[in-house]
Parts: C-alpha cells; sequence; structure tokens
C-alpha cells in the first residue's frame, strides 16, 4: 500500500482529483444554464464586453503586480493601495474640475489632467513605498517584506481613511462619456467601456514597446533576469527597481481612474478586492511576465462576468452574482494546481517563492 | 542608511521635515484632535499634545544619533533645530487652513484644530510658541542620547507608567467602583483622590504623575540590582529548594489569574475573555507561521468554522421563519465543541492539501482566497438556510456544567472557561513544539528543501500544521460564539485574520510567550482605548512596517528565530551574523 503511495504521489492526485471536481461540475453547469434558455445572445455579449472592461482595469494593475515580482520577488500586497490613491486623489481632481466648470470646457483636456494627476498620485506613493519600506530588505527572509507589505498596506489604507474620512464619495459626471452605443443584435456598449478597453490596450502597447525597444526596458528585463549580474553589466540595479515601481504606480493610478469612471465611486478599502483579482490575473498570466498579465486580466474578467452566471445559474443557485469574488480565488487555486506556470508561464517554476 | 557623512545643518533639515510630515499627517488625519480629548496629567498635558512631543522626542534623538559630532552642543542644536523645523510644518497648515477652507477634503481641518495647535494663543506669539514647543522637546530627544543608558531607562520606564495609568485612569476608576470591597473603604477613597483628578477622562492629579513617576523609575533604577540579588539567591539554594521555589511561584501565578476576575469588575473580565479568544487563535497561528513558516491569511476561516458550527449545531431559533435557519439539532455547548474542534480540523486538512506545493507569497494569496470564500459563502443568499445569510445566526448554547456554573456570572463562566483552553492549547504547543514534529516543522520553516532531503515528510509535516492551527482556531471560534451569541459573517473577514497575524508577528514568531505579549499589547490595549478604534489599523500598519524593518524577530523572541532573521540580514550586518551563528550552519544548536 505505501509503495503506491510513493510512486502515484497521493497529493497530486487529490490535487487533480479537486480540480476535476471543480472542472465538470462547471461545465454540467453550463450545460444546464445554456439548456434554460433563460438568457438570450445579446445578454451573453453584454457581459463578456462588461467583462473585458473589467478585465482590462484588472490587467493594468496585474502589470504592477508582475512587474514588481520580476525585479524583487515580492508581492507587493500594498500596491492595490496604490491603486486607491489614484481614485481617491483623481476625484478630488474630477470634482474640482467639475465644479469651476474645466470639465464641460475642455472635456478631452480634462480627461488627461485626471490620468496625470492620478498617475503622480500612484507614482509618489509606489517610489515612497520602495524607499521607505522595501529597499532595505531586499534581502531579508521572504516572509520579512511580504509582512511589510501587508503592513504597508493596512497603513496606507487606513491612513486615507483617516485623513479624507471614511464615506463613500461619488465621482461627478464625465461629458461626453454617458451614455452608449446601441448595435444590432439588442447589444449595447457604453462610451465608458469604450474608453476603458482603448486607454488600457494604448498603455500596455506603450509598455510593450518600452520594454521590447528601449535600453531602460532592456535593464528592467535584465534586473528580472538576474539582479546581480545585472549589476556586473553596468546596470544601476536601484534605479531600475525604483523605475519599476514608477511604471506599476503609472500604471495603476490611472487603472484607478478608469475603474472609478466605470463604477462612480472611491472609498478607502476600494483597492483590495480589485488588486487581489489583479494578483489572481498576473498569476493566471504567469507571474513576471507581461503579456501573459495582460491576457491574464482579461481572462480573469470575462471568466468572472460570464462564468458566475454561466456556471452557477443552471444549478438554480439563488443570486450567483453575490459568488462573484469567489470565482476569481477558484480560478486562482484552479491554475495554480494544474498549471503553477500561468497560461503564458516562465520563471514561476523555477524560482523558490 | 546612508553612510554618507552630512553635515549637522543638512541632518537637522531633513530629520525636521521627516517630523514635520508626520505631524502635519497625524494633524491632518484627526488624531492630534481625538486624543486631546484624553488627559494624562490634568491642566499639564492631553494624550494630544504627548503625540506631538513623541514625534519631536523621536526624530531629535535620531538627529542626534545620526550625527557623526559628538559635541554635546552641536547634538542639542541641531536636534533643536529638527524639532523647530518640523513644527514649522504645522506653523503653515494652521497659515494656510486659516486662509482656504480645507474642510471639503481633509474632514478633520476644523477651526478647533487650528486653535488647539497654537495652544490656544493668538496669532504671532502662538507662532512663535508653536515654534520653540518644537524646539524644546527636539533638544529634549538629544538630551536623552546624551546620558548613560543607566540614567535613561528608568526615565522612560518611568514616563511610560504615567502616561499609561493617566490613559487608564477612568477604568481603574471603574473597576474600585465596581469591587464591594474596595469601594466602601475609606482608605481607598482617599488614595485615590490624591491620584487621580476629578472628572471623567481627566487623568492623573499633578501629585499623583510626580508620585507614579518617582516611584516606577525609581524601581526600574534598582531592577538589575533587585534582580541580581534575587538571582544569585536563588542559585546559592540547593537544587531541591529552587524547584520547590519555582514551583511555589508558578502555584501563585496559577492562584492570581483564578481570582482575578473578583478584582477585575465585569467590564475588564470581559475585555480579558476577548483577549483570551485572540490569545487562543494566536497561539495556533503561531504553530502555522512561527513553528512551520507557512503564512496564512487565511486563517479567520477556521474561526469561522468553529462558530458556525457551534452556532448551527446548538441554535434554538429554528424554523422556516424569516431570518431562521431551517436546520439545526439545538446540541449542548459541550457536544458541539468536538464537533466545532473537529470540522475547522478537517478544513485546516483540505486547505492545506492543495496548498502544499506552494511557498511563501503564493501560499498567503491562497490562504487569503480561502478566507474570502469562507466568508462570501456564509454571507451568501445560497447558504442562507444553513447559515443565515447576513442575517447570521442567533442563540448559540451557554456552557453548563451543573452547579459548578451556577453561581457565576456571565463573564466569569466565560472566563474559566477561556482560561482552561487558553492553559490546554498552551500545553498542546508547547509538547508539539519540544516534539520530533516540531522540530520538523522549524526544519520546514528554515529550508524546505534540505528538509526534505533529512526526511522529513513535508506532507504529513505541513498538514499537521495546518490542522492543529485550525482546531485551535476552531475551538476560540466555537467559544467565541457562545460568547457573543450571534453570529455574523462580517465578524469573520481578512481584519480579523491580519489582527491575528499581527499579534504573531509582534510578539515574536514561534514564541509562545511572546504570543501572549503580543495579544496582550495588540488586542487588549486597543480595547481598552475603544474610542480611538479608529486609528487601530493604521497603527497596526505602521507597527508592522518598524517591527520588520527594526526587530523582525518580534517582542520577546523565541531564540532560534531571532537567529534565522539575523543569519541573512543584508551584507552590512555580517560581523553581527558571524557572532550569532557557527559555520555549521543554523542546525548546530
Amino acid at each position: 500500500m505505501r509503495r503506491f503511495f510513493e510512486r502515484y504521489d497521493l497529493v497530486d492526485v487529490i490535487m487533480w482529483l479537486i480540480a476535476a471536481t471543480i472542472l465538470i461540475a462547471a461545465l454540467l453547469g453550463s450545460i444546464k444554464t445554456i439548456q434554460s434558455g433563460k438568457y438570450s445572445p445579446a445578454t451573453w455579449v453584454d457581459l463578456g464586453i462588461s467583462g473585458l472592461t473589467q478585465g482590462s482595469v484588472y490587467a493594468l494593475i496585474a502589470l504592477g503586480y508582475t512587474m514588481v515580482y520580476g525585479v524583487l520577488r515580492m508581492i507587493n500586497f500594498a500596491h492595490s493601495e496604490v491603486f486607491m490613491s489614484g481614485a481617491f486623489i483623481g476625484y478630488f481632481a474630477a470634482t474640482w474640475m467639475a465644479a469651476s466648470g474645466f470639465m464641460e470646457r475642455n472635456p478631452l483636456l480634462g480627461l488627461i489632467l485626471l490620468f496625470l494627476v492620478a498617475a503622480l498620485t500612484s507614482v509618489t506613493i509606489a517610489v515612497l513605498l520602495e524607499r521607505i519600506a522595501y529597499r532595505r530588505l531586499r534581502r531579508a527572509p521572504r516572509l520579512v517584506p511580504l509582512i511589510t507589505a501587508i503592513g504597508a498596506s493596512l497603513f496606507l489604507q487606513y491612513m486615507f481613511r483617516g485623513l479624507f474620512g471614511s464615506q463613500v464619495r461619488s465621482y461627478p459626471p464625465m461629458p461626453g462619456l454617458e451614455g452608449a452605443i446601441s448595435l444590432p443584435g439588442g447589444v449595447e456598449i457604453e462610451y465608458v467601456q469604450i474608453l476603458v478597453i482603448v486607454a488600457a490596450a494604448l498603455m500596455m502597447l506603450v509598455l510593450y514597446l518600452f520594454t521590447q525597444r528601449t535600453r531602460a526596458g532592456l535593464a528592467l528585463r535584465a534586473v528580472s533576469e538576474d539582479k546581480d549580474v545585472a549589476a556586473l553589466m553596468g546596470i544601476d540595479v536601484d534605479a531600475t527597481i525604483v523605475r519599476t515601481f514608477v511604471i506599476g504606480g503609472a500604471f495603476a493610478g490611472m487603472a484607478g481612474v478608469l475603474y472609478a469612471l466605470i463604477y462612480r465611486q472611491v472609498t478607502f478599502y476600494m483597492g483590495f478586492v480589485p488588486g487581489i483579482k489583479a494578483f489572481t490575473a498576473a498569476v493566471l498570466g504567469g507571474i513576471g511576465n507581461l503579456p501573459g498579465a495582460m491576457l491574464g486580466g482579461l481572462t480573469l474578467g470575462v471568466t468572472e462576468s460570464v462564468g458566475t452566471i454561466l456556471f452557477l445559474d443552471g444549478y438554480g443557485v439563488p443570486a450567483p452574482y453575490q459568488l462573484k469574488d469567489g470565482i476569481a480565488f477558484v480560478v486562482l487555486v484552479l491554475i495554480l494546481i494544474l498549471r503553477p506556470t500561468g497560461i503564458l508561464g516562465e520563471r514561476l517554476s523555477r524560482t523558490k517563492a | 542608511m546612508t553612510t554618507k557623512r552630512s553635515s549637522p545643518l543638512v541632518t537637522a533639515l531633513r530629520q525636521g521635515a521627516i517630523a514635520g510630515g508626520v505631524a502635519v499627517l497625524l494633524t491632518l488625519m484627526g488624531m492630534v484632535e481625538a486624543f486631546n480629548e484624553r488627559d494624562i496629567v490634568q491642566g499639564v498635558i492631553s494624550l494630544g499634545i504627548l503625540l506631538l512631543v513623541a514625534i519631536y522626542v523621536v526624530f531629535g534623538s535620531t538627529t542626534a544619533r545620526t550625527l557623526p559630532e559628538t559635541r554635546a552642543s552641536v547634538r542639542l542644536g541641531a536636534s533643536a533645530l529638527a524639532g523647530a523645523i518640523g513644527e514649522l510644518f504645522l506653523v503653515g497648515l494652521v497659515i494656510l487652513g486659516q486662509q482656504v477652507n480645507l474642510r471639503p477634503v481633509f474632514p478633520n481641518a476644523s477651526p478647533e484644530l487650528w486653535e488647539l495647535l497654537q495652544f490656544g494663543l493668538s496669532a504671532p506669539q502662538s507662532y512663535l510658541a508653536m515654534l520653540s514647543f518644537g524646539a524644546v522637546f527636539g533638544a529634549l530627544g538629544a538630551g536623552l542620547t546624551l546620558v548613560s543608558r543607566r540614567y535613561r531607562g528608568p526615565v522612560i520606564v518611568g514616563v511610560v507608567c504615567v502616561v499609561l495609568i493617566g490613559l487608564l485612569d477612568d477604568l481603574i476608576g471603574i473597576t474600585i467602583a465596581s469591587n464591594p470591597m474596595f469601594a466602601t473603604s475609606p482608605v481607598v477613597d482617599t488614595i485615590s483622590q490624591f491620584f487621580f483628578a476629578q472628572g471623567v477622562e481627566s487623568g492623573l492629579s499633578k501629585a499623583g504623575a510626580m508620585v507614579v513617576f518617582l516611584v516606577a523609575s525609581v524601581l526600574a533604577y534598582q531592577w538589575p540590582s533587585l534582580r541580581r540579588g534575587a538571582r544569585s539567591r536563588t542559585q546559592a539554594m540547593p537544587a531541591g529548594r529552587q524547584h520547590t521555589l519555582a514551583l511555589g511561584l508558578y502555584g501563585l501565578f496559577v492562584v492570581i489569574l483564578l481570582i482575578l476576575p473578583n478584582f477585575l469588575g465585569p467590564y475588564l473580565t470581559d475585555v480579558s475573555n476577548s483577549v483570551m479568544i485572540f490569545t487562543l487563535m494566536a497561539l495556533g497561528l503561531n504553530i502555522v507561521v512561527g513553528f512551520a513558516g507557512l503564512l496564512d491569511l487565511g486563517y479567520v476561516a477556521f474561526f469561522a468554522i468553529g462558530a458556525y458550527t457551534m452556532g448551527v449545531l446548538t441554535t434554538t431559533a429554528v424554523g422556516a421563519e424569516s431570518g431562521q435557519i431551517v436546520w439545526g439539532p439545538g446540541l449542548t455547548f459541550w457536544s458541539a465543541l468536538p464537533f466545532a474542534v473537529l470540522f475547522s480540523l478537517t478544513a485546516g486538512v483540505l486547505l492545506g492539501i492543495p496548498v502544499l506545493r506552494m511557498r511563501g507569497d503564493y501560499l498567503a494569496i491562497v490562504t487569503l482566497g480561502f478566507g474570502e470564500i469562507v466568508r462570501i459563502l456564509a454571507l451568501s443568499d445560497a447558504l442562507k438556510p444553513y447559515t443565515g445569510g447576513s442575517q447570521g445566526i442567533v442563540e448559540p448554547a451557554i456552557p453548563t456544567l451543573g452547579r459548578l456554573t451556577a453561581s457565576l456570572s456571565s463573564q466569569g463562566l466565560y472566563y474559566y472557561l477561556l482560561l482552561a483552553c487558553v492553559g490546554l492549547v498552551i500545553f498542546v504547543a508547547i509538547r508539539l513544539r519540544d516534539s520530533r514534529q516540531g522540530r520538523s516543522w522549524m526544519a520546514v520553516r528554515e529550508d524546505e528543501d534540505v528538509a526534505q532531503a533529512m526526511g522529513v515528510r513535508l506532507v504529513s509535516t505541513k498538514l499537521l500544521a495546518f490542522a492543529s492551527g485550525a482546531a485551535m482556531a476552531g475551538l476560540a471560534g466555537a467559544v467565541f460564539a457562545s460568547k457573543v451569541g450571534s453570529i455574523y459573517p462580517n465578524s469573520f473577514d481578512l481584519l480579523k485574520s491580519i489582527n491575528v497575524l499581527a499579534i504573531v508577528i509582534v510578539g515574536g514568531m514561534g514564541s509562545i510567550p511572546g504570543v501572549i505579549l503580543g495579544s496582550l499589547v495588540l488586542f487588549g490595549l486597543p480595547e481598552l482605548l475603544r474610542e480611538f478604534s479608529e486609528y487601530r489599523y493604521f497603527v497596526f500598519g505602521a507597527v508592522l512596517v518598524a517591527m520588520m524593518l527594526t526587530r523582525p524577530e518580534g517582542l520577546w523572541p523565541s531564540s532560534k528565530r531571532k537567529q534565522e532573521l539575523h543569519e541573512t540580514f543584508g551584507p552590512e550586518s555580517e560581523p553581527r551574523s558571524q557572532v550569532l551563528t557557527t559555520p555549521g550552519g543554523a542546525g548546530s544548536e
């Protein structure tokens, strides 16, 4: 008996069983839901588009996680607060511009300014985090920076709560972003959704070009490959790490504005859930891998939006959308069981987490 | 941080700017104003002003310590400058706040706040007063670095004692009033009139503060010699008598714990019950994080499973009416307790299996996800017939032991129950730590690959860590459910996991006395200062970061863990790790 267990690792067997059960359950649920005919094709397309929108935001945040993981081999838990801070300070800029009538007169310039303010805030916070909390811990045992990041996350969250109050604040309506385009077949796309998807795609393209075509991008890739060797090759490791935090922060801040434009409100704890989702997205795509983060974000967004109803509604689960946040975690566990390297995976198998 | 030598002026400017930033932040967060409600010493200093004083003292002493210059006058001058610059930020804030209405952005920026910062003075004099306030306490910080350690320690101890007693004055008053033995005694009355100022939350009287400070600092000054004396006397005794003495001391400690509720009064007993529930959880998490090094951020899930098991199995509010669960066998507390522990333990194993292959960061996130899934499930409509959804479960059973418990008050009942649980769990934790299993955990914590190569079975080792930690959390959850009398999904959020994690980390990972100390400091103290609960997690976050940066081993570290943490602590601490560890590595102790 013991020999049997040693040959076929029992743990692997159990994990595959768990994964298979979940996948079969999801498949059966989907078949039941589709057979029930409760939802029209247009509903699925709508859900898919809102999933893509949501996924673009996840992807932008996920880039920050993945880049920092690439250079420091740590999960920057406080990245969700970097995201929150951008959305939050963006709120003040947006209300000010709306109140002074500036937004009404130059909607495009106003929007760009809004992005700039949010990005600047987030970059400041991200760089301060690196400088104060993480830099001294680069050679510390792994648990130490992780706990520091958790502490920093808590600190930032409650600092914002203390400074700006705990109430939910609503973004002012943006001129030009109200309304939707109607497509044939009853599908509707809101202008905000178009803005989010296009902006995210553009930003990712810029990042991709930056990492592949510039010397700074090359340095970044070198540092995430091997810090010590990169230093020997004359790369300023400290500066590259700071640059990573700058890029990650800027993306998180702009993602914060996009998120706030979708949901129209900000609070001090708004970073937590998108932060966890974005981390899941980063792992899903293969952590440390930039295109992976983008792919992971979009996949997770769509799975969450479409999958919640597709998998669960067929079983007659009341109010399946309540379980939406659970889906992301199940996806994370599945990925780590089935393909720990992620979709475009590399690196994870080699690193010692 | 930097080894560059900088001039006193630059150092003072830099430290002053940081101090000013911190002061402005805390002021705008409303901490200074909220804390100002509490007097430490009546008519002399409030907690709010003390906060500012603390900032300038700390940064003043940092300035003095980072200066290469050793002349006292230069150090004092630079620190005074740093303090004044810090206060200059607040002057700027006051001037700005009086010109522009900052309240739409910062809700705390009220005119009362400016008045408080100006010490109630009018414009030009008040700015001068503020600057000299900063300078004086900055210089005081430098002064502390100039006196020898022999005197600095006692002074700090004295101040801390005054602050603590001043803060807890009302509590002491309530405790005295609620105890029939003290309340009517004229002697107690005279003493408390001497020490405490009249009125609500008014702190110590001036004379009382002086006496407390003097007694505490003299005791602290004498402490090393007192301890040395006691130690040499016990060592002179024969071994048998030493043993009896130790037993006697332990016995005395246990007796004190047993009669404590009679002196504490209902409120403080209730607080100690909450502390003990957190101690139970922290002892469990200490096995997972401290012993085995597996960072579990969803630990509250097991607590929740224990609580829900107790709730579902024992509640009497069963029926199809709205807001009630449809199934509940209505067991007694004692027959449901084993199930609560067993279910949490099973959940621990079930969670353990999929995360066996994960390490560090991934483990943290997946366990966090698990904790959230449990909460989301409990909250959802899908499980509402069994868990009550957002309305939760009410009326779980109360533990009874016939005539033995009938005479106790509700708080007293849970006090003894929890005391027994904590005692049991401490015993189990110590036995586990010192067993072969405990050594396997520590081997896995230090290096998983090496541990496996040495024949440690990773699967059973990790699963056992999860299972025993989960069982302890389940026990805590079951008692918690019964004590609170209702179970809601939102009592089991991530913050609770982080709260317990902070206790383990701040107390000292892997150290059982550390965990107990941690739950007293990080749970007991905030519980007593409930009115400042808004700032609780802010302070937790700051404490976690500061702890990791300066003292990752915790307040009361276990010796092994301390060694590990300083082994690989950067190239600059190389000489230190040479002293601490032999070339044979960490296993050679």
